[in-house]
C-alpha cells in the first residue's frame, strides 16, 4: 500500500516533467496532475507497475472547468472562451489497496486527451460519455460516438457551462 | 352495458347497433404494447401482476407494435426516444390509443426546465388520448386512466372516430 506521496514519486521518478503536481488539500483523494497528451503512457505504467498496480478504474468523469473568460455576444448570449475541460480517473488497486486521482487540463478550444481504452477496457463508454457531454477528444479511441444524445445531435455538448439548448431538434420543440 | 337486453327467445341472435358491438369489443380487449420507459413503468408491471391485474380488463402486453392496439408511455420520453416512439405508433394499426402515463410524458416532468434531452410532452409528437398524472401514478390511478379511455371509446362512431 503506497499513500499519495509515494505515488507521485514513483511517478515523478519515471516520467519527470510531464507529472505536473500533486494536490492533497481536497476533501476528497490527492489528485495527481498530468501530461493530457502523456496520459496514455503513464496509465499504462500506472497498471503494469509492481509497486502501483492499478488494476482498476473506477470512474472517469469529464469537468468544465469554466475558468476562460466570459464573453457576451450582440444577443446577450454567454460565452466562455479559453481555459480548460478537465478528464478525471478514479484509480483504484486491488491487490495493494490503494487509491489515487489522475487529473489531465486540456485547452477548451482544443480539447484532446489521450485514450486509454487499451489499458482499462471500461474507459469505452466512459470516454464515449466524456465526448458526448463535453467535446473532449480521445484520441486513439476505437469507437468514438456519442453514446447517450442523438448520433445526430448537431446543439453541441449539453454539459459544457456555456451550452444553449436548441429550439428544435428533427421538427420537435425543445423549450418547455 | 346492455348489449344483451334484446336477445330473442331462442337465444340465438342478438340484435345490437354495430357501433355498440364494435366499441364493446375495442374497449374489452385494449392490447398494449410493451412499452416501458422509466419509474413508471415498475408501476406499470406492477399494475399488470396479479395483485392489480391489469387482464381482468383485457389488457395484455404484446411485443410488437402490429398486434397492438394502445400504448401507454409510461416514462421519461427523451429526444433520442421520441423519434422512436413516432415510429412505433406509426406502426400500430387503426384504432389506435394512447395513454400518457406520469408528469414526464405529461409534459416533461421535473426535465421541464434543465432536462437539455427530454421532450416536454409526448403530445407534442403523438395524440393523447388519456393523460394519467402522477409521479409516477399508483396503479390505481392507471387502472382509471385505463377506465377512461374505455368510456372514450365506449362513445365513438363508425363515422367518426373521436379517442
Amino acid at each position: 500500500m503506497k499513500n499519495a506521496e509515494e505515488i507521485f514519486d514513483i511517478l515523478k521518478k519515471e516520467f519527470g516533467d510531464s507529472i505536473l503536481s500533486l494536490d492533497k488539500d481536497t476533501p476528497t483523494e490527492p489528485i495527481i496532475s498530468v501530461d493530457p497528451l502523456l496520459v496514455h503512457k503513464i496509465s499504462k505504467f500506472l497498471r503494469e507497475n509492481e509497486e502501483l498496480n492499478f488494476d482498476s478504474l473506477m470512474c472517469l468523469s469529464g469537468v468544465d472547468d469554466a475558468n476562460g473568460t466570459k464573453v457576451k455576444d450582440d444577443d446577450g448570449l454567454e460565452s466562455i472562451q479559453g481555459g480548460t475541460l478537465s478528464v478525471y480517473y478514479h484509480l483504484h488497486s486491488i491487490e495493494l489497496k490503494h487509491k489515487i486521482t489522475i487529473k489531465v487540463a486540456t485547452p477548451r478550444e482544443d480539447a484532446k486527451v489521450e485514450s486509454v481504452e487499451n489499458v482499462w477496457k471500461c474507459a469505452d463508454w466512459h470516454e464515449r460519455e466524456a465526448y458526448d457531454m463535453y467535446g473532449i477528444i480521445f484520441l486513439n479511441h476505437p469507437d468514438l460516438r456519442r453514446i447517450l444524445m442523438p448520433y445526430d445531435w448537431e446543439a453541441g455538448y449539453p454539459l459544457r457551462k456555456d451550452y444553449k439548448n436548441p429550439e428544435f431538434y428533427q421538427g420537435m420543440k425543445v423549450p418547455y | 352495458m346492455g348489449l344483451l337486453d334484446k336477445e330473442f327467445s331462442d337465444g340465438n341472435i342478438v340484435i345490437v347497433k354495430v357501433d355498440d358491438l364494435f366499441n364493446w369489443a375495442r374497449l374489452s380487449s385494449i392490447w398494449q404494447l410493451g412499452f416501458g420507459l422509466a419509474c413508471c413503468a415498475i408501476e406499470m408491471m406492477a399494475t399488470s401482476a396479479s395483485h392489480y391485474d391489469f387482464d381482468r380488463f383485457g389488457v395484455i402486453p404484446r411485443n410488437t407494435p402490429r398486434q397492438a392496439d394502445a400504448i401507454i408511455i409510461s416514462g421519461t420520453v427523451t429526444l433520442k426516444m421520441a423519434t422512436r416512439i413516432k415510429r412505433l405508433y406509426e406502426q400500430i394499426p387503426d384504432p389506435k390509443y394512447i395513454i400518457s402515463m406520469g408528469s414526464c410524458s405529461n409534459c416533461g416532468g421535473p426535465y421541464w426546465e434543465h432536462g437539455y434531452h427530454v421532450l416536454k410532452g409526448v403530445d407534442r409528437v403523438i395524440p393523447v388520448d388519456v393523460y394519467v398524472p402522477g409521479c409516477p401514478p399508483r396503479p390505481e390511478a392507471l387502472l382509471e386512466g385505463l377506465l377512461k379511455l374505455q368510456e372514450k371509446i365506449r362513445n365513438e362512431s363508425l363515422r367518426k372516430k373521436s379517442a
